[in-house]
């Protein structure tokens, strides 16, 4: 049995010299056993060098107990013995060990599908390019080759997608990114400003600008280790909730959009504008931008603010609800989107699927439920919303009722405001971007924005600096789903499938 | 007369693609673009040059005149009403099926010259609906020729019908409808307006053209839905009032008001669908032609 550091989604930061070092053979067995309980998921697995040695640490989470289970081992900077791969058990670990060998060149055994993830500029292989990229390739006469992308015809991100199809049947889909990646990890490590790094945690993932911010200035106040106002706290999760709001309002747009229901395009169209010009009259960006400070906040909410939040956020809910109701209630567009791209409960968890995707498929992943912070820990006892059906019916239907609850959640947040704080000034301060980081520390922040489970971790240096950021995005647990939705589907249901999942190019690539 | 005939045909032909833009708009909520908005569009096409893959060959370059010629040609086989068409001669019913298929199988090719994966994919399926909407089309032609004992458009709208093939004259009118939601590419067959290539059908055949060959692209869309329309439209006259000033503008309200409300309430097809949906349209043909037999061989069942 090896030791974890055992904490929550609330405590504070965590000394790097308590966090116990094992060897790589009991963590392997232990990581394996845990892993196939479902009850345990990785957050995230890194490494990075730290005096003269590569030490990687693993961040376990434990639904059940609403724990954050933290361990490490290391090995010696110049040992290339390759490790035993968890992938080969674990299919979830993939990404994570991607990443480590791409990044730090440490080998592993028996990798399944060993391939670049996202070619940092300091990659560990300067010859593994975009161009040699080692797309899967399948023989016989009646298979043909799909590429779609990396410039798509739409305005999304950039990202290859390669269908082996036989006639209009997709057999296999690999997806290739790192188009967008940015160095934005790297950037967080050269600056010590810290209004700086709030910014570029805003801009890690677009439309997931309060999630991201939300889990980097929690990373940050832990390491602070300063209590901050509860009125911070509601208004961090009225924003949390606008954004989901806003996305997922946007994502039954683009789906009706897709199978071209224009009615509901239309409508939802109207209504995501109507969500962020709520937020944008709260803070000045419709996307949230600038609210979401450490320790503070520059646009703490007023009365008429909370009333206009509150009336809009009631009338869009009403409005949205009459579309989904007409969704619901339309044969054609059952037709296109039940039982189509479908992921069992079993793969999801194999994969380590988290967020909406997750739930849709009846596996209960919910950071506000299993690891709750903020207000999700006091005011609010979240419910998760889950579905069985797997398909891209049930992630719409996801999607309807989240915003409701969402919905839901923000008038109750805001009224616990107006009735406290209707004639008292607000008890937020302003931002403190000066307050001194806890020295040779390791911090997270997980948060569950519209997508899923967001994650920073901070590691500090002796001098209380930030020595490494590690970001993740639920998107980097999801992509794989898609691919696997998408077997034996026609491949002109990609378009609604990869909608469904609306997965992020940007917060996957970094 | 003729001319006055042809002149109908391209007023039609112009005013479908803005009524259902209007429709739409309507539907939406939209105040909507102008009603002439695509001719300022092929407008600006046509002033534009063509650029060329070089993977493709004299053919590709050849095939946007002879896909615009074919529909052309196959609007001048359409009466309007009672009005003569400007070409008209015995079987001219087959003649208009066929050229439209010349236009169609140019187009295969070209996207087939291409290269592309996408236009490989989109000339397929093309080619399968296209198979699958031909016996349809052509057993309501001949539908129309078993009620009237004429093989030419001009002479069998211009003899009408005994007023017990009314029904059969109804029925054809709306498969013809049906039709035209096929052949020009609409909801729920296939969406003009994605921008998703691999759902694409008609449109992504022609992602390779620009320029002058998009515009005569879509000058014969419009030509080829107006034909139809006005078959469908001079049947429904036959039935009640085969006039020319009630058949053109039925043309227009029929296709641009149904188009354009099935396009904003509708969901498109899941693609493996669309084989079902259009012969089931081949399937209500055989069966108004077989009641157009009956009804011919004046059988009364009692």
């Amino acid at each position: 049995m090896i030791r974890y550091y055992i904490t929550d989604n609330t405590a504070a930061a965590i000394p790097l010299r308590e966090i116990p070092e094992v060897s790589y053979a009991d963590f392997y067995d232990d990581l394996c056993a845990k892993l196939a309980e479902p009850r345990y998921h990785l957050a995230h697995y890194f490494a990075r060098p730290e005096e003269g040695r590569m030490r990687f640490y693993a961040l376990l989470l434990d639904d059940d107990a609403s724990q954050v289970l933290i361990t490490s081992f290391a090995t010696d900077y110049y040992d290339d013995t390759a490790l035993p791969s968890l992938t080969a058990c674990h299919p979830q670990v993939h990404p994570f060990e991607r990443d480590i060998a791409e990044r730090y060149g440490i080998r592993f055994d028996g990798m399944p599908w060993p391939k670049p993830l996202r070619f940092p500029f300091d990659r560990y292989d300067r010859r593994s390019t975009m161009d040699n990229y080692p797309f899967y390739t399948m023989e016989g006469g009646s298979l043909h080759e799909v590429n779609v992308g990396p410039i798509h015809a739409g305005i999304i991100e950039p990202g290859a997608f390669r269908f082996i199809c036989s006639g209009e049947q997709v057999l296999h889909l690999e997806i290739a990114l790192g188009y967008q990646h940015r160095g934005i990890e790297h950037a967080f490590e050269t600056t010590a400003n810290r209004l700086r790094q709030c910014c570029l945690a805003e801009t890690v993932a677009g439309d997931s600008a309060v999630a991201h911010a939300t889990a980097f200035v929690e990373a940050v106040e832990k390491l602070t280790g300063h209590e901050r106002p509860a009125q911070l706290d509601r208004e961090r999760a009225v924003a949390l909730e606008l954004e989901r709001m806003a996305m997922q309002i946007a994502d039954t747009g683009a789906l009706s959009g897709d199978v071209s229901y224009q009615l509901g395009q239309v409508a939802c169209e109207a209504l995501r504008t109507m969500t962020i010009n709520t937020t944008q009259a709260w803070c000045g960006n419709r996307f949230g931008k600038g609210l979401i400070r450490p320790h503070g906040t520059r646009f703490p909410l007023d009365a008429a603010t909370s009333e206009m939040i509150r009336h809009n956020v009631a009338e869009i809910a009403r409005r949205y609800n009459e579309v989904r109701q007409d969704i619901k209630s339309s044969p054609t567009l059952l037709a296109r989107f039940e039982q189509c791209g479908v992921v069992t409960r079993d793969q999801m968890t194999e994969l380590g699927g988290v967020g909406q995707a997750a739930r849709s498929s009846g596996l209960m992943r919910d950071i506000r439920a299993s690891h709750p912070w903020g207000v999700y820990a006091k005011h609010i006892r979240h419910e998760s919303i889950v579905k069985r059906q797997g398909d891209v019916m049930a992630r719409l239907m996801m999607r309807c009722r989240e915003i409701l609850q969402s919905a839901d959640y923000i008038d109750r947040l805001l009224t616990i405001y107006e009735q406290k704080y209707a004639d008292a000034p607000n008890p937020c301060a302003a931002p403190d971007y000066a307050a001194p980081l806890a020295p040779s520390s390791l911090s997270f922040g997980l948060v569950e924005g519209w997508r899923g489970e967001t994650c920073h971790v901070l590691v500090t240096d002796a001098a209380g600096r930030i020595a490494a950021c590690r970001i993740k995005d639920a998107s980097l647990h999801n992509w794989a789903a898609l691919a696997l939705a998408l077997r034996g589907e026609g491949i002109s249901d990609f378009p609604i499938c990869n909608k469904s999942f609306n997965l992020s190019y940007c917060g996957h690539d970094l | 007369m003729k001319i006055l005939n042809l002149l109908l045909i391209l007023a039609v032909a112009i005013a479908i693609p803005g009524v259902i833009n209007r429709t739409r708009a309507r539907l939406a909520g939209r105040r909507g673009i102008r009603f002439f908005q695509h001719l300022y569009d092929v407008r600006v096409l046509l002033r534009k040059g063509a650029v060329y893959s070089t993977t493709t060959s004299a053919l590709f370059r050849a095939v946007p005149s002879v896909y615009l010629g074919a529909a052309l040609v196959a609007m001048l086989f359409v009466p309007v009403g009672d009005l003569p068409a400007v070409l008209a001669f015995d079987g001219d019913l087959i003649a208009l099926a066929y050229t439209l298929a010349l236009g169609r199988t140019a187009l295969i090719l070209a996207a087939m010259d291409t290269g592309s994966p996408f236009e490989g994919m989109g000339a397929s399926r093309e080619a399968l609906y296209g198979a699958l909407s031909e016996p349809a089309l052509l057993l309501i032609l001949g539908t129309l020729a078993l009620l009237t004992g004429c093989t030419s458009f001009t002479d069998l709208f211009a003899v009408g019908c005994e007023g017990r093939y009314t029904i059969a004259l109804l029925l054809s009118a709306f498969v013809l409808t049906k039709l035209v939601f096929t052949e020009s590419g609409r909801v729920p067959v296939d969406d003009p307006r994605t921008h998703l290539e691999l759902t694409m059908i008609h449109e992504v055949m022609c992602l390779d053209y620009c320029g002058v060959d998009l515009a005569f692209i879509k000058i014969a869309g419009w030509c080829k839905t107006a034909a139809l329309s006005l078959l469908a439209a001079n049947a429904v006259a036959a039935a009640c009032c085969p006039n020319w000033w009630f058949a053109a503008p039925l043309a227009v309200v029929l296709t641009g008001c149904s188009v354009g409300v099935v396009e904003s309430t509708q969901a498109r097809n899941k693609l493996v669908r669309n084989t079902t949906f259009i012969l089931t349209i081949a399937a209500l043909a055989a069966l108004v032609f077989f009641t157009a037999y009956l009804l011919q061989l004046n059988i009364v069942l009692s």
